[in-house]
């Protein structure tokens, strides 16, 4: 097991690599010109020029790439050749001259209001989703069945920007049940954090907890037709252990990787949503970085959302081998 | 009870039947219509006795052990009749009454023990699982008594394999584990529902004898449900053969094997393969295939693959079903043929189809009595 997970390691950290490679060249090859768009409308080439300089563009990518990995692990310094030169410490993800602000510190600004957006959503969801899901699988072709499964696919249906806004205008705009959502830090003022939070979070579950109230019943049911639930039943235990320590533990798997790499996805920032409540996180700085073409930025979000998923990828392999005997390698 | 040994042999007292079932129907509503899987079977068994009840798939022998176990879905099967186990009435109760019976008193092992067993739990922890939901124990008591009955069906190393997980043993020690469980609790009914079909031949001896071996022990009342007839004549005391929902023969094991006289029996005695008949002979096949659930034919469910249907007068066979009716003492037969033509029809296939292979069948059983019956029918081989 150790030998498993240590090689799983060393494949990531591979997988890594080649993906700042990927994603570096990726950017470079983009046609916008960030020389060009971080000056003004008058822009004589003789600025271009300049900024090219100052932006490290004039020198070959490959050795763009070089500055770029030993930035991440030492550090570095831009503008070296003039009077004020920009220390970039350690791990240095890039430099937004556009921002004027290393990358690492706006990364790090944004990461709470997603985190928290994630989790909390990912919660409810889970919640919701196992526990209709189930009920679905018992009841299954009763009318209890039917209604969950309609409101499912009704879920399932709406993108979540409608969600989002109707949400919002309804409870926020409409019915004044909630102030307009402000983002605070949890740890400040958990009221204001709840009551800004409770709609993204239900907005992101919606969606989720469609997909996964029909993954469960779906798992549920196959299960229950499986052997070792007769078996269950045979040796007279009550149908709740039946459900819940024999078809649910077995059907889990599957619910497991879905529910991981969706976490994993949503840690990268939910464009939508954050973007409707105004949560200052990682989509809504993915955003306008794209729009202010921001190279630098768009390039650590999305090695860091890769990356986020690549880890996901391991943890789940590994909670594998903790629901499913059978997986562990010995 | 024991009884002194004069009054035993005077007046063999029977004992009470443990589990008695009683004019047992299923049916299961579908879209295509009512699906018969039992239609009116009784039967009964002693402790300490076994029964064999066998029959092809689709035949309802396993739906009748489910019936009994109270494991149909009564939301998806209408079950009516009734099933008497150890003085109780189980149809008529509700299930959480019948689930406290399952596993304490009546228990069940199924065919396939490598998909029976929960993949993601230890043997032991399932051993102990089904102790526990019946009886006090500790959790340590429970493992306890988990390796002992690892140890009891013979399974080495039994305080290292109880922390085993199912993959990690062959099939032949899972049926072993599977029987373990269900015995954990001393029932005194065991159903064994094709409890060799997935085995290997070389262990299928072995987990026969170690039911019977486990029967004698715990004085159980054993139900095999099986559709070889070969492993029937080693182990059962008493035969039902089910076709299309129905028992069409019940007798001892000796009378089955030696005088049958459903001519669907003889249709399955007669296409056992034989070590003694020459390779290029041909095994001798039912014709035709079973019903279909859907309908069953009117008249003798078996008529349309009965090759001595002409020999009753008039459309007896075609329009009236047959009673089960007794042809001789404890032996029912389902059969419009009069008793004495049934039995010279018997007589002529065994001799030329069975012959002197009859005698192997039965080898299991006894050495006297096996010689005693096959004598007469055996042939001039």
């Amino acid at each position: 097991m150790a030998g498993y997970i240590t090689r799983r390691f060393l494949g990531m950290i591979l997988l890594l690599f080649l993906l700042t490679l990927t994603v570096f060249f990726l950017f470079n090859m983009l046609p916008a010109d960030p020389a060009r768009l971080s000056c003004g409308k008058a822009c004589s080439p003789q600025i271009v020029e300049n900024n090219r300089h100052r932006l490290e563009l004039d020198i070959p990518p490959i050795e763009q790439y070089q500055r770029f990995i030993s930035g991440l692990f030492f550090g570095r310094t831009y503008l070296a050749d003039t009077k004020r030169p920009i220390e970039c410490e350690a791990p240095c993800l890039g430099y937004s001259f556009l921002r004027n602000s290393d990358v690492l510190s706006l990364i790090t600004r944004s990461v709470p209001a997603t985190f928290w957006l994630a989790v909390g959503g990912f919660v409810v969801w889970m919640a919701i989703g196992l526990t209709f899901g189930i009920i679905s699988a018992l009841k299954r072709g009763k009318w209890q069945d039917r209604t969950i499964m309609g409101i499912a696919l009704l879920g399932y249906s709406l993108p979540s920007f409608f969600i989002g806004l109707v949400l919002l205008f309804t409870v926020v705009l409409w019915l004044h049940l909630l102030p307009s959502p402000q983002w605070v830090d949890p740890f400040k003022d958990p009221v204001r954090f709840l009551q800004t939070m409770i709609l993204p979070w239900i907005t992101i579950a919606i969606l989720n907890a469609a997909f996964y109230m029909r993954l469960t019943r779906n798992q549920v049911l196959e299960v229950f037709g499986d052997d070792y639930i007769r078996t269950a039943r045979a040796k007279g235990l009550p149908e709740r252990t039946v459900v819940v320590k024999h078809a649910l533990r077995a059907g889990l798997t599957p619910i497991v990787t879905a529910a991981g790499l969706d976490l994993a996805y949503l840690l990268g920032g939910a464009i939508i949503t954050e973007n409707i409540y105004s949560l200052p996180g990682l989509g809504s700085l993915a955003v306008n970085s794209v729009i202010a073409s921001d190279l630098p930025i768009i390039t650590a979000i999305t090695l860091i959302t890769a990356a986020i998923i690549i880890v996901a990828n391991l943890v789940v392999d590994l909670l594998y081998a903790v629901i499913d005997p059978r997986v562990r390698i010995s | 009870m024991r009884q002194p040994e004069t009054l035993r042999q005077d007046h063999r007292v029977a004992p009470e039947p443990y589990l008695t079932v009683n004019d047992l129907r299923v049916k299961f509503p579908t879209e295509d219509g009512l699906v018969s899987a039992v239609d009116g079977v009784s039967f009964s068994v002693t402790r300490g006795r076994t029964l064999a009840i066998v029959g092809e798939s689709g035949s309802g022998k396993s739906v009748t052990a489910l019936a009994i176990m109270g494991l149909l879905d009564r939301k998806s099967a209408q079950v009516s009749g009734e099933v008497w186990l150890d003085n109780q009435e189980l149809l008529e109760m509700s299930d959480a009454a019948v689930r406290k019976l399952r596993g304490s008193k009546m228990a069940m092992i199924f065919q396939d023990p490598m998909s029976s067993l929960h993949p993601f739990y230890r043997v032991g922890a399932q051993l102990a699982e089904a102790a526990m939901i019946h009886r006090k124990l500790t959790r340590q008591q429970a493992r306890a008594e988990a390796i002992e009955m690892l140890a009891r069906v013979g399974i080495p190393a039994p305080k290292r394999r109880v922390d085993d997980y199912p993959h990690q043993l062959s099939g032949g020690m899972r049926q072993r584990v599977m029987i373990a469980m269900a015995l954990i609790n001393s029932p005194a009914l065991l159903i064994a529902d094709e409890p060799t079909t997935a085995l290997d031949v070389t262990v299928q001896a072995q987990i026969l004898d170690l039911i019977g071996q486990l029967q004698s022990e715990f004085n159980t009342a054993v139900i095999i449900i099986t559709h070889d007839l070969g492993i029937v004549a080693d182990v059962a005391d008493e035969v039902a053969v089910m076709y299309a929902a129905r028992i069409v023969e019940r007798a001892s094991t000796e009378t089955l094997y030696g005088s049958p006289e459903m001519p669907y029996t003889l249709g399955l005695l007669a296409s056992i393969p034989r070590m003694d008949r020459e390779r290029t002979d041909r095994l001798d096949p039912i014709p035709g295939n079973p019903p279909s659930p859907l309908r069953h034919p009117d008249g003798c469910v078996f008529h349309p693959r009965c090759k001595y249907k002409d020999r009753v007068p008039g459309e007896r066979c075609f329009t009236e079903r047959p009673e089960l009716l007794e042809s001789e003492r404890d032996h029912l037969v389902r059969c419009h043929l009069p008793a004495e033509e049934r039995r010279s029809i018997a007589r002529e296939v065994l001799s030329t189809s069975v012959g002197g292979g009859a005698v192997a069948v039965l080898g299991g059983v006894d050495g006297t009595t096996s010689s005693a019956q096959v004598a007469p029918v055996g042939g001039p081989a």
